[in-house]
């Protein structure tokens, strides 16, 4: 693939300079937050810091940082540095218990955003010409509609379709030639069973050349399954509503990491219980420093998703900093008998091991019992029970191996797991604890 | 080789899933002539024997079960006590190992067979066909 940019000057721009805008565009941004938002101006008082002693990158670790709790201290609008005259779009983010956490957008944001889509696309060999069928959620969650506008900022075609009503969604593919989705990578599997249910031929019927799957972290097995399936490339694509939604990170061509656009967004990889930096190429929370938003800045976001930085160059020739696929979230982790597990971890042993269909389920439960519950192959399924005990027995050792935990597995059959048309629910804990 | 096929059903441990499975076969007009079931705890595989095999597998596809249609052997039981021991008996001097079996009685109720599956039917079959029984035979209840 040939290697085009949307905004070449950015993305290539060298280290040093990159740098430099970032601490340009850091100060600015601290400045505002103290000026214009009390809750910062308090922050940063409390914890002793003089702006003007910030005189290096690196002296942002001397910040406080800002958590999930913080946006509900002067909720709704107590984060804005902008009068709300200049604030266009409300976009929500389900909290697990009570209100959901607000993100506002100035016009600004919105296309700045947007242009981070666009760079996405033109990097995964998206034109003008390609056709998008949106298939996230459109309403208060930013998926959709940051989506939908980065991808009309490069030209393409975009088709609203949202999500679930599966049979429309193909009707749509096969009607206007959708050539790219973007939607979650669990109804991406469940979109491609569909059409392999019905006989359609992917490559002939459904002309998809690349899947867009964000919103729920996926293994690499999963990626190739959906691949091979839809017979498509599929790039994935990182963001969360406090940041601006989807764009915030997203793969090249060469699908091993996701760039992180440095000019919108400063990294930090933390450990999650102290807060320290961890060691380069270490696994830890991702923290994000906005830099160019203007509604809602926020300092060193603790955004609770796991992953690490690559350190060697990109031959895309992008100098941003590369990120690797979300490993879990901070919060998904659930603890069995003292050991952290992600359901990450237990999908890609599933997703290797031959005779498993796509969907699987853990159930909590009792003292610190864990149940995985296991979709089998329809076509794995030879009417011996022995090769069924067999594969009850491998997934259990190799779960084990994994995660450290002797998980009780059972076998199920295809398709009577729940299929989110959504984010997926893997883990029901019903512990009596 | 003269052997029929069997149909295995996949099936969690639920109330209810016997009734569902059976059901198709009954809506179908079609007519089990023998099944077993083998249940681990949660789950199970249901056998049948049926008069339309090839509809039954296509209806159980169609409902979304999951289903094998596989080859087994039939041997007839003498209707004496030790009828199922002299067969089983010539089974296994040929080290043939049983994965599972049913039992088919005929119509006329003069006859019985002894239904197995094993795990490798080819070598099943040529260390069987020349002993002195009788096979079962499609042809003796299939109407499809």
């Amino acid at each position: 693939m040939e290697t085009r940019f949307f905004n070449p000057k950015i993305e290539k721009l060298s280290p040093s300079e990159l740098r430099v805008l970032q601490f340009k565009k850091l100060k600015t941004v601290l400045r505002r937050v103290y000026q214009k938002v009390p809750f910062y101006r308090e922050k940063l008082k409390e914890a002793g810091i003089n702006l003007s002693k910030i005189k290096t990158l690196s002296d942002l670790k001397e910040l406080p940082f800002t958590t999930k709790e913080d946006l509900f201290v002067d909720y709704p609008f107590g984060l804005l540095a902008e009068p709300l005259e200049k604030v266009v779009r409300l976009h929500t983010s389900s909290g697990t218990t009570g209100k959901p956490k607000a993100i506002f957008f100035s016009k600004k944001d919105i296309w700045a955003q947007a242009e981070l889509i666009a760079r996405a696309l033109v990097m995964t060999g998206s034109t003008s010409q390609d056709i998008l069928q949106n298939s996230m959620t459109y309403g208060l969650f930013t998926g959709a509609l940051v989506m939908h506008y980065g991808a009309e900022l490069l030209g393409m075609l975009v088709i609203p379709a949202g999500p679930g009503n599966t049979e429309r969604q193909i009707e749509l593919m096969r009607t206007f030639g959708t050539t790219c989705v973007h939607m979650t990578p669990s109804y991406a599997l469940y979109v491609a069973t569909v059409i392999q249910g019905k006989g359609l031929k992917p490559g002939v019927d459904i002309k998809l050349k690349r899947a867009y799957l964000g919103a729920e972290p996926y293994s690499e097995e999963t990626r190739r399954k959906i691949e091979e399936m839809l017979k498509v490339d599929v790039y994935n694509c990182y963001g969360l509503s406090e940041m601006g939604g989807p764009g915030v990170a997203f793969e090249c061509q060469f699908k091993k990491g996701l760039h992180l656009w440095e000019d919108a967004f400063i990294a930090e990889i933390i450990d999650p219980k102290t807060g320290m930096p961890v060691k380069p190429g270490e696994v830890g929370e991702l923290v994000l420093t906005t830099l160019n938003r203007t509604a809602m800045p926020l300092i060193r976001y603790r955004t609770r998703d796991l992953t690490y930085a690559f350190e060697e160059p990109c031959p895309c020739g992008r100098t941003h900093i590369k990120i690797a696929r979300i490993i879990g979230r901070a919060d998904d982790m659930f603890i069995v008998r003292g050991v952290n597990i992600f359901p990450q971890q237990i999908e890609a042993v599933l997703m290797g091991i031959k005779g498993v269909a796509q969907n699987y389920q853990i159930i909590l439960e009792g003292l610190d019992e864990m149940i995985v519950k296991v979709e089998i192959d329809r076509d794995f399924f030879d009417g011996r029970i022995e090769r069924l005990l067999k594969l009850r027995d491998e997934i259990t050792e190799k779960l084990k191996a994994v995660i450290q935990v002797r998980p009780k597995v059972e076998l199920v059959e295809p398709g009577t797991l729940p299929v989110s048309e959504g984010k997926a629910k893997r883990v029901i804990d019903r512990r009596t604890l | 080789m003269i052997c029929v096929e069997i149909l295995s059903i996949f099936a969690e441990n639920k109330p209810g899933k016997l009734e569902k499975i059976t059901e198709v076969l009954a809506k179908n007009d079609i007519n089990i002539l023998g099944f077993s079931i083998v249940s681990v705890k949660d789950f199970g595989v249901i056998k049948f024997l049926v008069d339309k095999p090839k509809l039954a597998y296509e209806k159980f596809k169609e409902g979304g079960f999951t289903v094998a249609l596989l080859p087994a052997l039939g041997i007839e039981l003498k209707d004496r006590p030790g009828g199922l021991h002299e067969v089983v008996k010539i089974i296994s001097s040929k080290g043939i190992n049983i994965e599972s079996a049913l039992v088919y009685v005929a119509e006329t109720r003069k006859k019985a067979y002894f239904v197995f599956e094993v795990e490798d039917l080819e070598r099943a079959w040529e260390a069987l066909k020349d002993e002195k029984v009788n096979f079962l035979k499609p042809s003796e209840f299939i109407k499809e």
